[in-house]
């Protein structure tokens, strides 16, 4: 009995895991970011034991604290989600997800819950080294968390170290260091994280700009926009080259998320980078896959070089991908859509006649099965998509997200350098068109931070599982309505909690750092 | 030992009873913890192998889901 699955199923579900995943990231780059810059106050404190640093230091710590109450536990609903909504998914990754995310919550439990508390309770009760190095565990804690969640999500776009076994329906990880150290989950983790502490500088320095602005606290805000201007120049480059380390990441093992993002429909060899352009649609509202751009300004050969690191190399569109026939860099030749979706049909026709053998105990076809699944299980993703068109992302989603957060870190790496110059000739006191410009910065933080996920994720798109799960397989049979009633539900629930963050904040920003502030 | 145990309890009663913000933070963690596990958890997420497949029989269920939506 053939299941359709209903198509609002799967974007309501999608909408609800993107909204709880993009409200979950409010808060946890802000944690990370934090984390360091408080971590940098803290120890001028401990080698100058100048009081100034100690109250600077506590005052950027009672910020991270209102941050980490609000946002602790968010990223837990996406847990549920997972065993609601996308329980095939769910199952059939089995310990991948498993092992990191139990290590995951055991350090963020122990890590974070030990050191946090003697990082808010522990000033005058334990040593200063102590003290200080707790603030650093906190931070570290947070740190190693994510390191976990972002080996889970890198294992989805660049599944490695696992074998599928057709009797549990799960794959099973036989390489956990393939895993948790595969070059895909390294460079996300970097990226990631370093790009957190991107968003801590400039919601530093933003916040610092405000007491400029206002007149007040000066000393405080100049020292502080000094610190996170560093901090933030230091991430931003970082940030931008393992950026580039995605990006050939992302052209190795997920071609179609790098044609989708540059709106590449037909191959080039030389290809350009479009670093502006606007894209062009047919009176139908589609892209016009002839002419996909009406306006663009071009970076000559860059797009070759981040994919393949050769100016001449040849970068595949969208229609090549679908139609194959070119020569990857193995020297093989790329199989069409189609011919992957056969052999992923294959795939899951011996599954069940696989399981239908074990179950009449006829080893021998079991067997035989077992060869057909094994040999084409690279496309066991295949055998679900209806149409070769079903594989090309939103195009538009990720070739504008992707220019938003290039477009932005690159106007990042030049406020901080900036901020730090300005900081440097004693400036910024009085530049108050420049203060106005850092507190704008902020939401431009975020917003970066968000466009890269949506690179990420749209990018990946119809794919759970990169080649092997698409997201119609991997969704539960539920009612759509009871989807759109979670989905309003998460929606309300964070909203509270994001204006809740917003004023508690707002009123400890307001409040400053105190001579002798409370305790957190 | 037992001093030992005494110092850290007595560092964290003193931690949380001097705490003027962190006590609306920390009724803000409850409220969110209580909604998560006790309303949306039990009313809303419950996990749906669990609860539509027979206890054992788990894998059966999800390779029958999976080979039913092979592409036509």
């Amino acid at each position: 009995m053939k299941e359709s699955i209903d198509l609002a199923l799967i974007d309501w579900s999608r909408a609800q895991f993107a909204l709880t995943a993009i409200y979950h990231w409010l808060f946890v780059p802000l944690t990370l970011g934090l984390a360091v810059i408080m971590g940098v106050m803290e120890t001028l404190y401990y080698k100058s034991k100048d009081e100034f640093w100690k109250r600077t230091a506590r005052f950027w710590m009672k910020l991270f604290g209102i941050n980490f109450a609000i946002g602790v536990a968010t990223g837990l609903i996406l847990e549920f989600e997972f065993g609601t909504n996308w329980s095939n998914y769910s199952w059939f990754v089995g310990d991948i997800f498993g092992a990191p995310l139990a290590i995951e919550g055991i350090l963020a439990f122990f890590m974070e819950a030990t050191f946090i508390a003697v990082m808010f309770f522990g000033w005058n009760k334990v040593s200063r080294g102590f003290h200080l190095a707790s603030t650093w565990l906190t931070g570290l804690g947070a740190t190693i968390s994510a390191w976990w969640i972002l080996v889970a999500n890198a294992w989805m776009q660049y599944p490695v170290g696992m074998e599928f076994n057709p009797d549990t329906v799960r794959n099973e990880m036989v390489d956990f260091w393939a895993v948790a150290t595969s070059p895909v989950a390294v460079n996300k983790f970097f990226h990631t994280v370093i790009s957190s502490w991107v968003l801590g500088a400039a919601f530093v320095i933003g916040v610092s700009a405000w007491y400029l602005w206002k007149r007040r606290e000066q000393r405080f805000a100049l020292e502080s926009m000094k610190i996170a201007a560093a901090v933030g120049l230091f991430a931003a480059v970082i940030t931008a080259w393992t950026g580039d380390q995605s990006g050939y990441h992302v052209a190795q093992h997920q071609p179609m998320k790098l044609a989708a993002m540059e709106a590449l429909y037909e191959g080039q060899k030389g290809a350009s980078l479009v670093a502006i352009g606007i894209l062009n649609r047919t009176e139908n509202g589609e892209i016009d896959p002839e002419k996909p751009l009406m306006a663009e300004i071009e970076i000559p050969n860059m797009l070759s070089v981040l994919a393949y690191r050769d100016k001449d190399s040849y970068v595949p569109g969208i229609n090549n991908l679908l139609q194959g026939g070119f020569t990857l860099p193995d020297g093989s030749v790329a199989l069409s859509a189609q011919e992957k979706m056969e052999r992923g049909k294959q795939a899951i026709a011996a599954l069940g006649a696989y399981r239908e053998a074990k179950k009449n105990q006829d080893e021998t076809r079991a067997a035989a099965e077992l060869k057909i699944l094994r040999e084409n299980m690279p496309y066991f993703g295949y055998g679900y998509i209806r149409e070769p068109g079903d594989l090309v992302p939103n195009v538009a989603l990720s070739f504008y997200a992707f220019r938003v957060m290039v477009g932005l870190g690159a106007y990042l790496i030049l406020f901080f350098g900036g901020v730090l110059f300005l900081s440097w000739r004693k400036r910024l006191t009085g530049m108050r068109w420049m203060q106005w410009v850092a507190m704008l910065t902020v939401p431009l933080a975020y917003l970066a931070s968000q466009a890269g996920w949506v690179v990420a994720e749209c990018g990946r798109q119809p794919w759970a599982i990169q080649d092997l799960m698409p997201v119609n397989a991997a969704i539960s049979s539920l009612e759509t309505s009871s989807v759109q009633t979670t989905f309003f539900i998460f929606l309300f629930l964070f909203t509270v909690l994001l204006v809740a963050e917003i004023r508690i904040m707002m009123k400890a920003i307001v409040t400053g750092p105190e001579k002798d502030v409370e305790t957190a | 030992m037992k001093k030992f145990f005494f110092k850290v309890w007595a560092f964290y009663y003193e931690g949380f009873r001097e705490m003027t913000l962190g006590r609306v933070l920390w009724l803000i963690i409850l409220v969110k913890l209580f909604l998560m596990f006790v309303v949306l958890r039990i009313f809303f997420f419950p996990d749906f192998v669990n609860t539509h497949a027979e206890e054992g029989l788990e894998a059966q269920f999800v390779g029958e889901q999976l080979i039913n939506r092979l592409a036509p």
